[in-house]
């Protein structure tokens, strides 16, 4: 009979597993897990609260730069995707450095309607990937309150 | 070593150079907060001390050559490697490095560059100017693990040839030469270990050729 602790351990493997399969994460999320231990063992969770700050403050300056009709500063835009996709690529939020390569291509190409369509997508899959964190780190501490480690999870 | 000492290392009398290691201490500049959290945890957890700044600006100021500084503050900084981004606003990890490698204080500090792009030119530039590595973003802890190793023993070697001429000790033939060259060649000798990292980003021909500039 499976006890709590390992139906949670379980649940927390499946859904690891299914985050990489899905690409919402690469392999430098595991890089950052390598950096988290008894002496940091929130160091995951706070380098991703960060990055999601980091990619509420980009998109709202790629949003106002957008919104400035007929003088959009096509150059700032690009440069806050730059930054957005140097600490998306930090953190392996492998979908949204991938979008954001698509977006500075928009930039690149002064194209406004896929710029827009772009920063649409990349406020959406932030969001999308923060929830899913945050259930995988409710895991974590649900596996730990019960009494259990955390697995290692080899992808 | 005088003035540019970056590291103080005990060498017992018994002439042992198999030293404990000191701590490095590792200025790391970078613009994205999300970055400096990164390489900064990935510096700690190798062992080192680490002072983040986030621009070319707050890096000299913090080295003390921005002109503002007194030179008596200069002495209890002892950084011992410096690793950069290379885009940043405002003064470049480039411009940084020219700044330092100008410097007869610093210039005898190891810079390591770390870029998203892989641009070969720009990678040679880097190289070129004085830096000792070029590191490709996301840094891994391989990575540091390896520019740790390249930096202690770049330092173990320049003590170790102070010792030599100093004690005349080991029979075997002593390289006397100054500290600069004894440190290329152990990036040649580096160099030929770099292929077996793979997340080494170092172009292993054009770096050995810009080593003989070092």
């Amino acid at each position: 009979m499976d006890t709590l602790v390992a139906q949670l351990q379980r649940q927390f493997r499946d859904y690891t597993i299914s985050l990489y399969h899905q690409g919402f994460l690469d392999d430098q999320f595991t890089e950052l897990k390598k950096l988290q231990d008894e002496c940091s063992p929130d160091f995951v969770a706070e380098v991703v609260s960060l990055f999601f700050e980091d990619c509420e403050k980009l998109i709202g300056n790629m949003a106002r730069a957008l919104d400035q009709t007929g003088n959009v500063d096509f150059n700032l835009v690009g440069s806050s995707v730059h930054q957005l996709k140097g600490s998306s690529s930090s953190v392996g939020a492998k979908r949204v450095k991938g979008l954001c390569v698509t977006f500075k291509e928009c930039c690149d190409s002064q194209n406004f309607e896929g710029c827009v369509r772009c920063l649409q997508q990349v406020d959406i899959e932030y969001k999308s990937l923060k929830a899913k964190l945050q259930d995988l780190f409710s895991l974590e501490q649900q596996i730990v309150q019960a009494g259990g480690r955390i697995p290692q999870v080899d992808i | 070593m005088a003035v540019g000492e970056v590291m103080r290392m005990e060498i017992p009398a018994g002439g042992d150079l198999s030293v404990t290691s000191p701590e490095l201490h590792v200025l790391a500049v970078d613009d994205s907060i999300v970055d400096r959290k990164v390489i900064e945890r990935l510096l700690r957890i190798s062992s080192c001390k680490v002072t983040t700044v986030e621009s070319g600006t707050r890096a000299l100021q913090y080295l003390g050559l921005d002109g503002n500084t007194n030179a008596s503050d200069l002495k209890d900084l002892k950084v011992n490697l410096i690793v950069t981004d290379y885009s940043m606003p405002g003064l470049t990890g480039y411009d940084l490095l020219k700044k330092i490698k100008e410097s007869s204080a610093f210039r005898e500090i190891p810079v390591v560059i770390m870029s998203s792009e892989n641009i070969l030119t720009r990678i040679e530039q880097c190289l070129k100017e004085g830096a000792e590595d070029f590191l490709l973003k996301p840094v891994k802890l391989a990575d540091v693990k390896r520019i740790k190793q390249l930096i202690m023993r770049n330092e173990a070697e320049e003590c170790k040839t102070l010792s030599h001429s100093n004690k005349r000790k080991l029979g075997e033939d002593t390289d006397t030469s100054s500290p600069s060259s004894s440190s290329s060649s152990s990036s040649h000798d580096d160099s030929s270990s770099v292929n077996d990292f793979p997340s080494s980003k170092r172009m292993k021909s054009e770096s050995e050729q810009f080593s003989s500039f070092l």
